[in-house]
């Protein structure tokens, strides 16, 4: 940890997590989650009526990558950049070494003609763990207010 | 002004589709009225989504806003989601569970049989104001819909002329049903996808296997669905709609290496999922199927992607915008494991399914393209032509002739302006 504090560290951790999906560097978003971790995107109509349905969920690292390796190889989906904007992070605590963190957000997809849309808003609702001093999700679970989703979910949120 | 009278049919058997059918407003209205308005059934929700008195959903009819509701003595009622007084939108929320329909703007206040029940100050105050003597508040009633069920789905059409809903099914959908909707279901949640694009381009999408393979190359390379495997469509007797239907592990690798070459996707490229479960179908059916693709004329679709089932309404938001509603489910006596399996393979459909994603685009594709060419024509020759019905293989687009047919006829043109 060196004298970066918890806090700090898990700010960073939200701010690479978006950075590397606007990036389109995928291969090391994927290494921000545990190994046995949970990734979802929830739609908050489902969330509110209480279904448990996903727009998109991973139960472990490996579907993580599943997922990039269909987008590089198999899918076809609108090319665009996305530019995640992210609200102040609210560390809410931490028991049994995890600490849950909030934050709100918005995604902008621009196409490859330049125009913009907004594409979802949202919150992350994480869980963080520290392994070895190196901050890491167990948990990302991403409620989408935007759950009319336009076009398609191709690239994470 | 276009009309769909004045669509230009080069071909008699519908393999040439104007493209102007997608794209013009005046069209879309007429839609409006002799599709969505006209003899046709369009499917609502589930029964298992209202399965209480009061309970309801909100939805649409291509896009006319409808309130389904059951009443209290257990049958289903749906109407226009419109107050009869000054046209406010009666109900706002997507569902829930009401013993009177009360109009936000002024509080009229309709029972769940659609009947006018109360108006505030309907007798004015200190005798002054308020609604005139001969104001007969039961003979105002909501606009309904008649609604019949086949197995638990329901069904609404506007018209009274509209044949009875299980001749409109005809025999091969009801089967279908029938083999899906064997017993009580269990409602997992709601999708919502907004696609820039006309409601018929995603009717096409639906009753074309052949793309299934090449736009959704995740199919292919994953052996889930490949049009080599045994399969095939089946229609019922208007062509309007469709069962396409194949079985997993019934190609072989020669076979599809001969199929999908000269292709740009590389079907082999042997990449290895490190999670397979999303993969494994648990077979549930009797039969060998583990894929089927059932459009029913003019807004429904039913999928069973392996283990993954649910429905698709079509709603159009005009002729560029459509927004597809699935509504997934498994059954009321799954265990945990089954649920789970459900929702896990819930990553292959959808707005963000591995396998489905690509729809979105191919429709905002073909809208965007053909915006300046609606004299042009589509052609949809594969898997032959001429006759329109049931066949055994999958490279085809033989149903989207069919969904055109039945277009063509409800929409009133001239039978003697083809070919």
């Amino acid at each position: 940890m060196g004298d970066m504090s918890e806090h700090a560290a898990i700010i960073n951790l939200m701010a690479d997590y978006v950075h590397l999906i606007d990036e389109d560097r995928l291969e090391e978003w994927v290494e921000l989650f545990t190994d046995d971790c949970t990734y979802k995107i929830l739609s908050r109509e489902n969330v509110e009526a209480g279904y448990p349905l996903e727009l998109m969920s991973c139960h472990n690292k490996g579907m993580l990558r599943d997922r990039v390796v269909s987008l590089r190889e198999a899918n076809l989906y609108n090319l665009h950049t996305d530019k995640h904007v992210l609200s102040v992070v609210r560390v809410l605590g931490s028991s049994d070494g995890a600490w849950s963190v909030q934050a709100n957000f918005s995604v902008y997809q621009s196409t490859l003609d330049g125009e913009t849309d907004l594409f979802a808003v949202g919150t992350y609702r994480d869980k963080v763990v520290f392994d070895n001093g190196n901050p890491l999700f167990a948990e990302k679970i991403v409620v989408n207010d935007t759950f009319a989703v336009a076009r398609m979910l191709s690239t994470p949120i | 002004m276009t009309t769909a009278m004045s669509l230009q049919w080069p071909t008699d058997d519908f393999s040439r589709i104007p493209f102007a059918a997608y794209l013009d407003e005046d069209i879309y209205v007429e839609e409006q009225e002799r599709i969505f308005r006209g003899p046709t059934w369009s499917y609502l929700a589930l029964e298992a989504e209202i399965p209480d008195p009061g309970d309801f959903i909100t939805t649409y009819v291509g896009d006319t806003p409808v309130l389904v509701n059951r009443q209290r003595d257990g049958k289903v009622s749906a109407f226009v989601n419109r107050c009869m007084h000054r046209g406010s939108m009666l109900k706002r929320e997507c569902r829930g569970n009401a013993t009177m329909h009360t109009c936000l703007y002024h509080q009229w206040a309709y029972d769940l049989t659609g009947q006018l029940r109360a108006v505030p100050f309907a007798k004015g105050h200190m005798g002054r104001g308020g609604l005139p003597p001969d104001f007969d508040i039961k003979s105002v009633q909501l606009t309904s819909l008649h609604v019949e069920s086949y197995r638990g789905v329901l069904f609404g059409t506007f018209s009274d002329d509209t044949e009875p809903l299980a001749d409109y099914l005809g025999a091969n959908v009801r089967a279908e049903l029938d083999r899906v909707f064997n017993r009580p279901l269990n409602l997992l949640g709601y999708q919502r996808q907004r696609i820039l694009g006309n409601w018929k381009l995603y009717n096409d999408n639906v009753r074309d296997p052949n793309h299934g393979a090449l736009l959704h190359m995740f199919h292919a390379t994953f052996g889930l669905y490949r049009p080599t495997q045994r399969g095939g469509v089946k229609l019922d007797d208007r062509g309007r709609h469709n069962i396409s239907y194949s079985m997993m592990g019934t190609s072989d690798d020669e076979a599809d290496a001969e199929a999908f070459a000269g292709t740009k996707k590389v079907f082999d490229k042997g990449f290895r999922l490190e999670d397979p479960s999303m993969l494994q179908y648990d077979k549930e059916f009797p039969d060998d199927v583990s894929l089927t693709i059932l459009s029913i004329f003019p807004n429904m679709v039913l999928q069973q992607i392996t283990n993954s089932l649910c429905t698709r309404q079509i709603q159009t938001r005009g002729p560029g915008e459509l927004e597809l509603y699935w509504t997934y489910f498994g059954y009321a006596d799954d265990d945990e494991e089954m649920t789970r399996h459900r929702l896990n393979q819930a990553n292959l459909v959808g707005p963000g399914g591995l396998i489905s994603m690509e729809d979105g685009e191919a429709v905002e594709m073909v809208h965007r393209a053909v915006k300046r060419e609606q004299d042009e024509h589509g052609i949809v020759e594969i898997g032959g032509k001429g006759e329109i019905g049931d066949h055994d293989y999958l490279v085809t687009e033989i149903p989207i002739r069919g969904f055109w047919s039945y277009y063509y006829e409800l929409m009133g043109i001239d039978s003697e302006q083809a070919a």
